[in-house]
């Protein structure tokens, strides 16, 4: 599956974009160019994106129990070719994570940082229910803004290193 | 320091184990225990391809508190898993299986005519091979 997305219709998923119109009507439009086309992998839904958070759980628990040593975490960090994953996990169980690429450094800041604002923006809101997926709109702004202090961070740090 | 190593074919059977420091047993049969490592291997393959922002990536290697583990995969299905300790670098892991594929696999696995491959590697030579070079990546 794929999504393309062009700077007029936005991403668009099969061959209709939200306003109905045919994508291959777009293409073949010669007032429509000049046309940039990207490809993409289509976004998971919601519920997807809670089915592959319960898979990470229990492959964290897995890694722990199959350690040839005694006394492991569950995973901490795992390497694939194109992107890092990192995660830090509570006292009580629960596990932030964080997709980064090979070159973003202080992830464990980053998630600790993402830890105090849960405490402060969901943990203390009074409307919050335990163990649901969070719904708060001061934890989505202050997330934000701190993952634009990170990549301003980085930017600066690579700029400087350069 | 190097742990252990599995090799699984591309059906799951698991074709060769081997451990050379494990401190802790996992309380299930041998059995058990690789359908719960090649199980895992498969769902972190799937949920790296779900997850990633590329479509055509590949898992490589997780780490722990305590130890790493590597995955190295041939185009035929075949995949080593090396759990190591942290003070060995994901590169150097990545080399140390990927030597261990062209060096003694390739080598004394492939190129031996009795083996058949689908079926667990039930020769001597391999064994002892793979144990020399295991054994001489550890003194470095």
């Amino acid at each position: 599956k794929a999504v393309v997305s062009t700077q007029s219709t936005g991403a668009v998923t099969g061959l209709y974009t939200a306003g109905d119109r045919a994508i291959l009507d777009v293409i073949n439009d010669p007032a429509s160019y000049p046309l940039t086309l990207t490809f993409g992998r289509t976004k998971a839904s919601a519920n997807e994106k809670l089915m592959l958070a319960s898979i990470f759980h229990s492959l964290f628990a897995i890694a722990a129990k199959i350690s040839p040593i005694e006394q492991s975490s569950g995973i901490k960090e795992l390497h694939t070719e194109k992107f890092t994953l990192r995660c830090f996990q509570t006292i009580t169980g629960v596990k932030f994570f964080v997709i980064v690429d090979q070159k973003q450094t202080g992830c464990e800041h980053l998630l600790l940082r993402i830890y105090e604002l849960y405490t402060d923006y969901v943990l203390k809101n009074p409307f919050y229910p335990i163990d649901m997926p969070i719904r708060c709109e001061l934890f989505d702004q202050n997330l934000r803004k701190v993952i634009e202090q990170v990549e301003r961070a980085t930017a600066y740090n690579s700029a400087t290193l350069s | 320091m190097i742990y252990n190593l599995y090799i699984f074919n591309s059906a799951g059977d698991c074709l060769y184990y081997s451990e050379w420091r494990r401190k802790k047993q996992t309380d299930m049969s041998k059995d058990e225990e690789n359908k719960l490592v090649y199980g895992m291997l498969h769902s972190l393959k799937s949920f790296v391809a779900r997850i990633s922002p590329d479509t055509s990536d590949s898992f490589q290697s997780y780490q722990t508190s305590t130890y790493r583990l590597s995955m190295y995969e041939t185009p035929s299905g075949v995949k080593f898993v090396m759990n190591t300790g942290l003070e060995l670098s994901l590169q150097s892991a990545r080399e140390i299986l990927h030597s261990l594929y062209k060096e003694v696999y390739v080598e004394f696995a492939v190129k031996n005519p009795m083996l058949s491959l689908q079926s667990p590697i039930d020769s001597e030579l391999f064994r002892d091979k793979l144990e020399a070079f295991i054994n001489s990546k550890m003194r470095e």
